[in-house]
């Protein structure tokens, strides 16, 4: 029976290569996708398998080598500033390092409007601007008052970490990738970022696309599941299928070096 | 091995404000143990491991407390002195960003040497290289690593070679803060296999394992102490921190643990609501009141004591052990 939901992001044969002749690396290699709407991805990977580099394709941040990108069913146009700037109203990202999502000389109320001035705000009475920066911090257990007039690096990385969600609060994107957003952090506000992030998909409705080598995250969080080895994806499925009965060596391996609570962690592999 | 008694210090930052991030914490190390320190972000992890050093800066300052390492007791000791008799000798401290902290510019092998002579000047380079190649081998690290430039290796590579690095010259003690965390699984097992490697042949003889990984924790170290802004709220052996946590910190951290393991989908992550005290101006009563589900009007009067249980473990908690235990079973159903 064919999928009945409708595509949100799909790939053909997306490649990306860095560099030319014998320093040529293949970052991404001839991978297909496809994204249905609503839907939990993971994308998981050893470091260097090519994930960031898929993220930023989809984000339109650096070109597609080979391959063509679909968004809704049609081909993704970001031919120019202002085709780009729509796209990015509907797919937003928050980053590994929090430092990058922000430019560091911006106030936090100036990151947060923003988010109100690409969402079309921007001629909103202040008043109205100031509720909704107020909504959104609060969404995130973050006070707007104590945060006006301080520059994001002044917060610690756990309010940082809010702080990107608040903005995509404001945003509503369709698309929200997720590139680390817990790896720097504590198990418990681990879970409580992922709490915010899944109530947030279900208030506005966005597929959120996560991108890991925490499989544990990956098979808490997703329906499907794509597992990335050297550009490829060698395995998807749903998350069950993948985590609970891997066919794919490599699939095997990352799941056999978590460390384990429950059973005997074999240190003789590595 | 390794005494803190009531270990307090601070941080003066620029607007002349004390922040007390390690508050009255006594722990011991026996030789061969190894012990794990979890806890939130900002609660105090990388300050104990400084402060438990004697290694004092500023902001960093020492307050009150004795540090007794082989029976003698460092703390009144100058930064200076600390560096010259204590570091890398007595104690080997792997900071959080270790990895970015390597010169780009040098080749691994020089750092080693650096190491060395400034210990000991009269040891050649020859003798720097062949102690280099035989340690990194038996630690299962190829020798070629010792002349290559950090950019060139791995992040779970250069990680290794930065712990090979730290136990040149076998300290008794090693603390090793976030050494895996930036890793991907497999590294990450490499790591902590060559820790467990450190501890059972003898290179060094006790360890303290800093990281907010608990299943990590679970696998390398004997016993787990978790910190809540800046206090100690629970110690334990390691299976019994994970499978019985008293208090009810301790309890929700168990409870956000992750595993790829049949059955996880269906549970829900116990996230635990607000936010820990500013440490500028703790409240007077338990730290963790305004976010404990069993809060009780006695939490907030005075500071509560750390509990000695007869087994080793201790908690910071009013309600009784057996009582905590009844309240998480009902929770449970
Ligand atoms: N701008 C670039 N120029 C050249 N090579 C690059 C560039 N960006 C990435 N690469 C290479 O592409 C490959 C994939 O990198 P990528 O950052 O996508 O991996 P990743 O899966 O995100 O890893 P990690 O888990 O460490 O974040 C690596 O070999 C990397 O060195
Ligand atoms: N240089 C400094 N000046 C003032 N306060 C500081 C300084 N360094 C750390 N602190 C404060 O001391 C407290 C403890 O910080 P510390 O870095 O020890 O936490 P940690 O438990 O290691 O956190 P993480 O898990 O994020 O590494 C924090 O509240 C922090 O804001
Ligand atoms: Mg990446
Ligand atoms: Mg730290």
């Amino acid at each position: 029976m064919a999928d009945q939901r409708k595509s949100c992001l799909t790939g053909k044969g997306v490649t990306k290569e860095f560099g030319f002749g014998r320093t040529k690396t293949v970052a991404v290699d001839n991978v297909d996708f496809d994204f249905k709407e609503g839907e939990v991805i993971s994308i998981v990977g050893e470091s260097g398998s090519g994930k960031t580099t898929l993220a930023k394709m989809l984000l339109g941040l650096i070109s597609v080598t080979k391959g063509d990108i679909y968004f809704q069913g049609e081909p993704r146009d970001i031919s120019s500033q202002r085709k780009r700037r729509t796209y990015w109203t509907q797919i937003q990202a928050i980053f590994q390092d929090p430092f990058a999502s922000y430019n560091i000389f911006n106030k936090i109320d100036s990151v947060l409007l923003d988010c109100i001035k690409m969402r079309g705000g921007a001629r909103l009475p202040y008043e109205q601007k100031v509720e909704m920066m107020t909504e959104a911090c609060s969404f995130v257990n973050l006070k707007f008052a104590e945060l006006t007039n301080k520059y994001p690096f002044e917060l610690s990385g756990g309010q940082q970490q809010r702080l990107m969600i608040a903005r995509i609060f404001l945003l509503k994107p369709k698309v929200l990738i997720a590139d680390e957003p817990t790896s720097m952090i504590d198990a418990c506000s681990r879970a409580t970022i992922l709490d915010m992030l899944m109530s947030l998909r279900n208030e506005v409705g966005m597929t959120p696309i996560f991108i890991t080598h925490d499989i544990g995250l990956a098979y808490y969080v997703s329906d499907t599941v794509y597992i990335m080895e050297k550009g490829k994806f060698v395995e998807s499925g749903s998350a069950d299928d993948v985590i609970l009965r891997p066919q794919q060596p490599y699939t095997k391996r990352l799941i056999n070096d978590v460390p384990k609570i429950y059973e005997e962690w074999d240190l003789s592999t590595v | 091995m390794l005494e803190v008694r009531e270990l307090t210090t601070k941080y003066i930052t620029r607007f002349k404000e004390d922040i007390y991030a390690v508050d009255h914490v006594s722990l011991k190390i026996e030789e061969g143990r190894s012990l794990g320190i979890a806890g939130e972000s900002g609660c105090g992890k990388s300050t104990l491991a400084l402060s438990l050093m004697g290694y004092y800066f500023p902001p960093l300052h020492y307050t009150s407390g004795d540090i007794i390492i082989d029976g003698t007791n460092i703390s009144g000791m100058k930064a200076d002195d600390v560096r010259k008799s204590i570091l890398g000798r007595e104690i080997a401290y792997i900071p959080q960003a270790a990895l970015n902290a390597l010169n780009p510019t040098q080749k691994i092998i020089r750092f080693i040497e650096d190491v060395v002579k400034a210990h000991d000047p009269t040891v050649t380079k020859d003798e720097i290289y062949e102690m280099a190649r035989g340690l990194f081998e038996s630690l299962g690290l190829p020798a070629e690593v010792l002349q290559k430039y950090p950019v060139e290796l791995s992040g779970g590579m250069k990680q290794r070679t930065v712990i090979a690095i730290s136990v040149i010259l076998r300290p008794q003690v090693l603390i090793a803060d976030e050494p895996s965390s930036a890793l991907d699984v497999t590294s990450q097992k490499m790591v902590i296999k060559m820790l467990r490697n450190l501890m059972d042949n003898g290179y060094v003889k006790a360890m303290i394992f800093i990281t907010h990984e608990l299943p990590l924790l679970y696998n390398v170290t004997d016993d787990i102490m978790v910190m809540y802004a800046g206090q100690i709220v629970e110690k334990a052996p390691a299976h019994e921190a994970v499978f019985d946590p008293l208090h009810p910190y301790s309890k929700g951290l168990m409870g956000s643990i992750i595993v790829p393991e049949e059955g996880l989908r269906d549970v829900k992550l116990a996230a635990i609501p607000g936010t820990p005290p500013n440490l500028k101006n703790p409240p007077k009563g338990c730290r963790f009141a305004a976010r404990c589900k069993y809060v009780r009007p006695e939490c907030r009067v005075q500071s509560i004591q750390l509990r000695e249980l007869e087994n080793g473990r201790s908690y910071r908690c009013v309600i009784g052990e057996d009582e905590l235990r009844e309240l998480y079973a009902r929770e449970a159903e």
